[in-house]
């Protein structure tokens, strides 16, 4: 264990937005190549973490490190994948402009974009098996109708962009909300996939899938709990296949040290 | 009709339709994938201030107006960045007081303007070579600007909170495209009129936009189909001596109309799923 590297190191992390602390003494680390997922309610803190490890919000009190350094926002070493959302998917823009959008800043050319880079995107896209959808439009015709990808579909493409960058962390805020059982799975089994080269990091609600492909989760809720859930897969799987999510939730908030 | 090409106001007028169509179909998609219309509205209305201004001081029309324009542009983009819950209400207020503005101060300007009607719907046969040479200047920007910053643009546009994550500065780019549309719907107030310069803006964007893979493909077929409207708008309005804004927009209205039957006659009847 001791030989990992820490992906994400958070000390002593305070942060408030106005006089209340939304979150108080964070403290955890994330170890090179983990499946952790930040679990916890909502106004629990957890989006606001994401913002904190992402450099959207100013630190107050505090240090993140990110492999041992301060992040710095430009760098493409953190992958991040939004939530997914409905909003502008009639917009006339490419599957492989999208991918694109995540070029650093100071490598962006003028005028276009350079072969190397189309490469690069469409590597990305092999990675969430979404390349044949790399020159069509987000909302493409089929049968002379404009058909959107589906969510799940969408979804990878938002991942494939993270990938864009070659990164070493993944950041996935609620990556499954508002898309069906099966395409959950399956994007969980892609980031299973993903997790054998890079550390993946994600919020979820889905507890059942966090069981079943995390080894990792910090239940937040102002405060945090660190969970190691190699040993409690064990005695569930002892227990029983088909756990309630309450029963988990429970566990969880039991063993709040 | 071809001996009237031999007339300059007529070439003025060809000229100025294509300029501002290339001008129309590139910003006119921008605001529309931005969802920027209503506020195009409210710069394209706010602009008579700045065409009140022109008349009472008697200066140049298209500069004082692009400028009063821009100020305006500035004004809602500061205003309304951090909150965009406030952006209707900006708009109708600058909609309201420029317009306000530039009607008393045609009232307090001596003597009779006949002009006043040519700004509501428009006057392409009214182009000089002045104005061509502004609308070329404009286009020129344009293109400059957009070929420099294309992909910021098409970031800022398609996702703000991604491409700042990613250091867009999201707030130089929305600023940089309110103030290319303010300069578009003073160019194209000339053409087709404040009234009637949001339908040139959209008309030919909405039907490009069904033909269009990328963002760069709309802004090539809107400027083509804009340039289609505008070149048959004035030869109708030529022919038959009638307005050429109103000619140019219904020639727009009608072409998307029937685009829009054409596409729901090709719908497949069976209900396909998305995924």
């Amino acid at each position: 264990m001791q030989t990992y590297n820490n992906a994400i190191n958070i000390k002593d992390l305070f942060f408030k937005y106005e006089k209340e602390y939304v979150l108080e003494d964070i403290n955890f680390q994330v170890q090179e190549n983990d499946f952790l997922t930040i679990l916890g309610p909502n106004g629990g803190g957890k989006s606001t973490l994401v913002k904190l490890i992402l450099g959207i919000l100013k630190l107050q009190k505090g240090s993140i490190e990110i492999f041992n350094r301060p992040f710095l926002k430009e760098s493409l070493n953190i992958g991040y994948v939004p939530q997914s959302t409905d909003i502008n998917l009639d917009f006339p823009i490419k599957v492989l402009e999208v991918i694109m959008m995540a070029q650093n800043k100071q490598q962006t050319r003028y005028f276009g974009y350079s072969k190397d880079e189309k490469l690069q995107a469409i590597h990305a896209l092999e990675q969430v098996g979404m390349e044949e959808f790399a020159h069509r439009r987000i909302s493409f015709l089929s049968g002379g109708q404009r058909q959107s990808l589906s969510g799940g579909q969408r979804q990878r493409v938002l991942i494939a962009r993270a990938l864009f960058g070659k990164p070493k962390i993944l950041l996935l805020d609620e990556p499954t909300s508002n898309i069906d059982v099966v395409a959950c799975g399956e994007i969980y089994q892609t980031l299973k996939e993903l997790n054998k080269k890079i550390t993946v990091v994600v919020i979820s609600h889905d507890l059942s899938l966090v069981l079943k492909y995390a080894n990792k989760a910090v239940y937040i809720n102002k405060k945090l709990s660190y969970h190691d859930l190699s040993s409690m897969k064990q005695e569930f799987s002892n227990l029983n296949s088909n756990v309630s999510e309450i029963e988990l939730l429970q566990m969880l908030g039991q063993c709040r040290c | 009709m071809l001996e009237a090409l031999s007339y300059t106001f007529i070439q003025n007028a060809i000229i100025s339709g294509v300029l501002v169509s290339i001008i129309s179909g590139i910003i006119g998609s921008l605001i529309v994938v931005n969802r920027m219309v209503f506020l195009a509205g409210g710069i394209a209305h706010s602009a008579y201030g700045g065409i009140g201004v022109s008349i009472y001081f008697s200066l140049p029309m298209l500069l004082s107006t692009s400028v009063f324009s821009v100020i305006v542009a500035l004004f809602i983009s500061i205003i309304t960045y951090k909150n965009r819950q406030k952006l209707d209400t900006i708009i109708g207020l600058t909609w309201a007081i420029g317009m306000s503005f530039g009607i008393l101060l045609v009232d307090l300007t001596p003597g009779y303007n006949a002009d006043l009607i040519s700004y509501l719907f428009g006057s392409i046969l009214a182009v000089n070579s002045s104005d061509i040479i502004f609308m070329a200047i404009i286009l020129f920007l344009i293109i400059f600007i957009l070929g420099l910053f294309y992909r910021d643009i098409l970031a800022v546009s398609y996702d703000n909170s991604y491409a700042k994550i990613r250091g867009v500065k999201t707030r130089l780019f929305y600023t940089i495209i309110l103030l290319m549309a303010s300069l578009s719907i003073v160019i194209a107030i000339k053409i087709v009129g404040l009234i009637l310069v949001i339908a040139l803006l959209s008309i030919p964007t909405f039907i490009a936009e069904k033909f269009s893979d990328s963002l760069l493909g709309m802004m090539i077929h809107a400027s083509l189909f804009s340039m289609f409207f505008t070149l048959m708008g004035l030869g109708i309005s030529y022919t038959y001596d009638l307005s050429s804004g109103p000619s140019i927009i219904l020639i727009s209205s009608v072409s998307m109309i029937i685009v829009i039957i054409f596409q729901k006659l090709r719908k497949p009847k069976i209900f396909k799923k998305t995924n």
